[in-house]
């Protein structure tokens, strides 16, 4: 019983059931829009390295290596805090927005960069010897295998980075962990932590599930 | 079809990798219609002196004509519509993987000739008819055999209508079963009149069906006749010897 009062107590979820479905709104608005900058922006940046201009290439390695490197946590608290001083301010869910979506920007571009590198060489002179552009051969036949290849890594990473919309709790976002949390020191009670764990299952299994539909969808055998 | 014009000519053609002079002053023309094979150990410049033919390899020095165009002035940029009259066939098929057989064969029609799709698919089936696989339109490259993959290959390229057909030895990579499906193919483009210039190891087929053969050797063009004249009356010590080793194996394999 003491375990039930202290993880499930009703009227506690009862009181802030409310706030957490808004909450799982933010969170899940956060994930979808962070996924679609990331993933886009991540196979821009790999096709414009295949044009192989030097300075751009530099550019997107010193980035990617970067954002690969450095602790989300602490990009997150240098543009929360510091870009006030500069006059730019920045609302939290616009900084965690930024920060992942440059995380997985950078990701991605590596993932897709691997797939690329990995298509034969074969694949690009058949399509130039039938008169396709650079261009057309990279749309129509290296990146669609590069992404095939890619996407295991892919829906990794993406979950990986979607979950960190957590620390969104540091800088006062109200998502699933901030709301959480703070209604755990109101109440007093775990409950809303357990609530929190169960909102984020909600969201992230039937993620993994169509993740794993979308790796069976485009598998093949070369 | 007047059977003097000349398809494909190549005068003093030379390339260099770095240091290595991989091609030392080619000459070599083929006749529309014609089917000419060029023969000569591993390493002797053949796969280089085709691929020169369409620029997927640049020349470092001569001319090329191809239908009376002079591609080796051709800038850049503006290779592409060349290389749809140049039909090229490679020994690893490179067929799209992720693609439907009709696919494959549909891609440059709509995307580098800008076919309308239906009119597309209509010349692919039609291709695909031609190398006997039209009832494998819609399957998946990699449920095919090798043998089939070429035959798709060769579809693909001419659904293009090219003018010549470049074949970078495109029975190696077979399985000798599988060897003859595509040999046949090329036999009846040749009954057809397609302009075919053919790198490969297979000496029966070319002493049955080209109509010359080229020897090189070494980055040159040492010897070229017909059949009979380079099989049946080598005249150079190397085109000699060539033939010893490579008909020796043939009979140890047999």
């Amino acid at each position: 019983m003491r375990f039930l009062e202290t993880f499930f107590n009703t009227q506690v979820i009862a009181n802030y059931l409310p706030d957490l479905i808004d909450a799982m709104g933010v969170t899940l608005g956060l994930a979808v829009t962070t996924i679609i900058a990331g993933v886009l922006g991540g196979a821009l940046l790999a096709c414009l390295r295949v044009a192989g201009i030097r300075w751009v290439n530099f550019f997107i390695i010193v980035f990617a290596n970067m954002m690969r490197a450095l602790p989300p946590l602490v990009l997150i608290l240098i543009l929360y805090f510091g870009m006030p001083s500069l006059g730019i301010n920045l609302s939290g869910w616009m900084v965690i927005y930024l920060v992942l979506s440059a995380v997985l920007i950078a990701f991605a571009e590596e993932i897709f960069w691997g797939g690329l590198t990995a298509v034969p060489a074969g694949q690009w002179e058949a399509g130039r010897a039938t008169g396709l552009s650079r261009a057309q051969t990279l749309f129509y036949i290296a990146f669609p295998q590069a992404a095939r290849m890619g996407i295991p890594p892919l829906v990794n990473r993406t979950l990986a980075t979607t979950k960190l919309t957590a620390l969104g709790s540091v800088i006062g976002v109200k998502e699933i962990l901030s709301v959480s949390s703070s209604a755990q020191s109101f109440s007093g009670s775990a409950t809303p932590l357990t609530m929190a764990a169960i909102a984020y299952l909600v969201i992230f299994v039937p993620a993994v599930i169509a993740s794993h539909r979308i790796e069976r969808h485009y598998q093949y055998a070369t | 079809m007047n059977a003097d014009r000349t398809m494909l000519e190549i005068t003093a053609l030379e390339k260099r990798f770095d240091q290595t002079e991989v091609l030392k002053n080619i000459d070599l023309r083929v006749r529309e219609g014609e089917m000419v094979f060029v023969i000569g150990p591993s390493g002797s410049g053949k796969s280089t002196m085709l691929r020169c033919c369409n620029r997927l390899e640049e020349p470092t020095s001569g001319a090329i004509m191809i239908d009376g165009q002079r591609i080796t002035d051709i800038p850049r940029r503006d290779l592409d519509r060349m290389r749809l009259k140049v039909g090229m066939v490679f020994q690893g098929f490179h067929l799209y993987p992720h693609m439907s057989v009709v696919k494959n064969v549909m891609l440059a029609q709509t995307k580098a000739l800008k076919r309308p799709a239906a009119e597309a698919e209509a010349r692919a089936l039609e291709m695909l008819d031609q190398v006997g696989l039209r009832h494998k339109a819609d399957a998946m490259p990699n449920e095919l055999s090798g043998g089939q993959q070429q035959r798709v290959a060769i579809a693909r390229a001419l659904a293009l209508d090219p003018k010549v057909m470049l074949f970078d030895e495109p029975t190696s990579a077979l399985d000798p079963e599988l060897v003859g499906s595509v040999l046949k193919v090329m036999k009846d483009l040749r009954a057809k009149g397609m302009t075919m210039l053919v790198v490969s190891h297979e000496m029966a087929f070319a002493r049955e069906a080209a109509d010359r053969v080229i020897f090189m050797d070494g980055g040159y063009v040492v010897e070229q006749g017909t059949p009979d004249e380079v099989f049946g009356n080598p005249k150079s010590d190397r085109l000699k010897s060539f033939l010893a080793r490579v008909l020796n194996t043939d009979e140890d394999a047999a």
